[in-house]
């Protein structure tokens, strides 16, 4: 199993290799028999799914964290790897006639064999973990699908909603994961189970909840995160056929329906699926009346399906569970075709636009039957595998216990907006006069027109005969939710029922409308009024000031002047310690214990303080330097007074070989100018001020604290004792901290070919600047 | 005497800090050796002062029979001299290089400068 998620993974690599030469040419169906030899891989374990086997295989990953790639087939993940493996290989066909020629082929297959390999890793994996690896990975490879096209902006803006989208939703899944993880000490679902009470009765469970419908509500596109998949549309067609109805956006469902027997049957969980979905599939269905772009319509009614789905898993019984693994099916059959179908329309005739296109049947007649047929089974009419689908989520909402009337109205209202939207794409670009301005498209490539034919056929086929369904899939998703299977039937026929007179009343009404309301850019505009109230320009407003306000954060304090940043700096210690010492300080000074003063130390500490005076307030370089000079003789003299010849001798020599290095360099500079206005020096005086401040109350604190001498202790007894000196600060800097003072006096040898390299340094630019 | 000491500290770093907010980067070098003669005044102080009685132990005797300065303070600002040298003399003749190139002591303009050095 886990060679067959490695394949396309191996694929993309391989054809990051091999490159334009695999996929080019004659060779160019050679990638489709990959998800090709995957699907009969899934299709031979149809008969141990059926009789009630689970396939659990791990492999250890990361043992010690209880990360392991272990990966169980069942109903459900059986189901997704058919999907994503056999819609895969029409999609894989399909894209090699659709971007016949693009120069960029090769990493268009690429991206769609990471994507297809990340999904079949996302449905099987059992491991939360791996299953978030998967999960950001499908993320990530639908980020450069839909930016394919990367000349174009809406494209590349497009692909970064989506990713910002979707991945967050990722991140919220990783730490559901955690979460759950440290509930149960698992990170396998299928363990997890095992200790179901302890999450329902965790106190976290609402957080866990959260976290979820956070993950799933983004990827499977749900109100209000909803926006990224109508922009997701820029991508190639074959894209959003494959990921953006089929597969990917699923990827939210399958978590949900995957989740539900651990966290399912609580109020709050069923009551926010159920209204969340609620409130996507009225939408989104009502947003479908007012597109023009065939892509559109289907984007909305896609979201509004993927409403259904989280509604019936709201739902929680075992009707709409096996309503919801019907409808995936069915829903993933007629919309792959109708977006195939969008995509040859646009291929040949140029243009998506509704209000264009009509009469299409007359060149392209096998790809009109696909569309037909495709929104026949949209609009759930017999025979086919739609009228059982759409059946049985009635059947789903007439038998809650509660609302079932009005539950079952949303139903039917959102059915009909969808089965308008299928005729919309289905069937308006076929039906009619041919425009004179189409008369002479091509007709499209078999590998085109055929993946959609056989998706719509295969939908009449499990119509007819939908016990073809029956045990080898739908029972075993019913059964992963935990819930009794023996009572499914899937029949086309129920006799004279109520479903079928809703079922009636859909058909009919949809048609109405498709009769009644033509789509036309006046409506179109119309909606677009309304865009500033919509999730979407309300989150885009969030970020954009999100990113105002990390730009002026950023010019606030990364201002690039050195100054900005340290005054910033001080004043943040200003405060903080400032604030500190309100608090916890004596202010006693115990006079007693200093040294007295005697007179010549008044006098060097006079000097010191005309020096630095004289630093701060001179007017010339020089004077500046020379006082530096003598503040560091000063404090060579305080060295000496308090018992630190060696201190003194060393800031004796090196005083002067900076004043020495200064003078040198003087002359080349220019002249010295204050370059800062008054209000300036006035600031950075009190805010200077208010840091030697500080530093004198924190010395002062200190001093009042008692001393510990127990280092100071250990190298006056040993010096001589153990390192045979007698002077102990020599000897604690040769000896003791030998290696350190080796270290330093490599720092002094970098600077010194620091300085050596400098003054070597040949300018050209300078000889530029003296012409 | 600690009293005046604490007090000239904070003023170092005061003067210091003062310099080094200025916009010519010879007043943020002096600013640099302001500050850094205060910290090693400040390590001094705290390890605490005495008079007159250097941490070197006397002729004829293997440990100190009386009291001493506080060695491990000295040490530390020995090496911090030594080392500050070699920041500034780096800096200083960085200054004299900086200016031959860019023909400016003014640190703002330095930042605006976009001609590239080759």
């Amino acid at each position: 199993m886990l060679i067959a998620i490695l394949t396309g993974f191996v694929f993309a690599i391989l054809l990051f290799f091999g490159g334009k030469n695999i996929v080019s040419g004659k060779l160019a169906l050679l990638p489709a028999l990959i998800p090709l030899s995957l699907f009969i891989y899934f299709v031979r374990f149809i008969k141990d799914i059926s009789n009630n086997e689970i396939v659990h295989k791990t492999y250890e990953w990361i043992p010690s964290l209880g990360i392991n790639l272990s990966f169980t087939l069942d109903g459900l993940s059986l189901l997704f790897s058919l999907m994503i493996t056999g819609i895969g290989t029409l999609v894989f066909a399909y894209t090699s006639a659709y971007l016949k020629g693009n120069n960029y082929l090769d990493r268009f297959y690429g991206y769609l064999a990471v994507f297809m390999a990340a999904m079949l890793g996302l449905v099987l994996s059992d491991n939360l973990i791996s299953l978030f690896v998967f999960w950001e990975l499908t993320s990530i490879s639908s980020f450069f699908l839909i930016g394919f096209n990367n000349t174009s902006l809406a494209s590349r803006k497009s692909a970064f909603t989506a990713l910002g989208i979707t991945g967050l939703g990722g991140l919220l899944l990783l730490a559901g994961g955690l979460v759950l993880g440290s509930i149960t000490g698992t990170y396998d679902i299928s363990e997890m189970l095992q200790h179901k009470d302890l999450i329902a009765n965790s106190d976290y469970y609402l957080l866990v909840g959260c976290l979820i419908f956070g993950a799933a509500f983004t990827k499977s596109a749900q109100f209000p995160f909803h926006f990224w998949l109508p922009g997701a549309m820029k991508a190639p067609t074959p894209v959003s056929t494959y990921l953006h109805s089929a597969t990917m956006v699923k990827a939210g469902i399958y978590l949900l329906f995957r989740l539900s027997p651990l966290m399912g049957s609580t109020n709050f969980w069923n009551t926010t699926l159920t209204i969340v979905g609620l409130i996507t599939m009225v939408y989104s269905a009502f947003h479908c009346l007012f597109r023009t772009d065939m892509k559109g319509v289907l984007a909305y009614s896609t979201i509004s399906a993927l409403g259904i789905l989280v509604f019936l898993i709201g739902l929680g019984t075992q009707e709409s569970f096996l309503a919801a693994g019907v409808f995936i099916i069915v829903h993933a059959l007629y919309k792959a075709t109708l977006f195939m179908v969008t995509g040859v329309v646009d291929h040949q005739a140029g243009t998506r636009d509704i209000t264009q296109l009509s009469g299409l049947r007359k060149v392209m007649l096998p790809v009109a039957i696909a569309g037909i047929l495709a929104a026949i089974s949209n609009a759930g009419i017999p025979p086919s595998i739609g009228f059982v689908g759409k059946d049985l989520i009635y059947e789903g909402t007439l038998h809650l216990e509660n609302s079932a009337i009005l539950l079952t109205a949303f139903a039917i209202i959102t059915n009909v907006l969808i089965s308008y939207a299928g005729y919309v794409a289905g069937v308006k670009p076929f039906v009619g006069k041919l425009p004179e301005k189409f008369e002479k498209v091509k007709f499209p490539h078999f590998l085109l027109w055929f993946p959609p034919v056989l998706l719509a056929v295969a939908g009449f086929v499990f119509g007819v005969f939908p016990f073809l369904l029956q045990d080898s899939l739908v029972k075993p998703i019913v059964q992963t939710t935990g819930l009794n299977t023996s009572e499914i039937h899937l029949k086309l026929w129920h006799g004279f029922t109520p479903v079928l007179g809703l079922s009636a009343l859909t058909i009919g009404s949809g048609l109405l409308l498709y009769f009644l309301l033509k789509p036309s850019k006046k409506l179109e505009q119309f909606i677009a009024k309304f865009d500033k109230l919509s999730p979407k320009s309300i989150i885009e407003n969030v970020v954009l000031g999100f990113t105002n306000f990390s730009g002026f954060w950023t010019s606030t304090f990364q201002s690039g002047y050195l100054r900005n940043y340290i005054s910033i700096i001080v004043l943040f210690l200003i405060s903080l310690m400032g604030f500190t010492l309100l608090d916890g300080t004596t202010y006693k000074v115990d006079y007693s214990s200093f040294a007295r003063i005697t007179v010549y130390e008044v006098v060097i500490l006079t000097i010191l303080v005309l020096s630095i005076g004289l630093i701060v307030f001179a007017k010339s370089r020089l004077a500046a330097v020379v006082s530096t000079g003598i503040m560091g003789y000063s404090i060579c003299l305080l060295f000496v007074f308090y018992s630190a010849p060696d201190l003194a001798m060393t800031q004796f020599a090196i005083d002067t070989l900076t004043v020495i290095l200064f003078v040198l360099v003087l002359y080349k500079l220019p002249k010295y100018l204050n370059l800062s206005d008054y209000k300036m020096r006035i600031r950075d005086g009190i805010l200077s001020i208010a840091f030697g401040g500080l530093i004198s109350i924190l010395a002062l604190e200190v001093l009042a604290q008692p001393v510990n001498s127990e280092i100071s202790d250990f190298y006056a007894k040993n010096s001589y004792l153990l390192a045979h000196g007698k002077n102990v600060v020599n000897v604690i800097l040769v000896d003791f901290r030998g290696a350190d003072t080796m270290v330093e006096i490599s720092v002094l040898a970098i600077s010194a070919i620091g300085v050596f390299g400098l003054l070597k340094l040949r300018l050209k630019s300078v000889e530029r600047f003296q012409k | 005497m600690e009293f005046l000491l604490a007090i000239i500290t904070g003023l170092l770093y005061a003067a210091g800090l003062y310099m080094m907010l200025r916009r010519s980067m010879v007043k943020l070098i002096i600013g640099l050796i302001i500050i850094s003669n205060g910290a090693n005044l400040l390590i001094f102080l705290l390890g605490r002062i005495t008079k007159g009685h250097p941490p070197i132990i006397p002729d004829g005797s293997k440990v100190f029979t009386e009291i001493y300065a506080d060695p491990v303070p000295q040490a530390l600002i020995l090496t911090a001299i030594v080392i500050s040298f070699g920041l500034q003399s780096f800096a200083i003749i960085l200054i004299k290089r900086a200016y031959q190139a860019v023909k400016t002591d003014d640190l703002d303009e330095m930042n605006t400068i976009e001609e590239e050095i080759k």
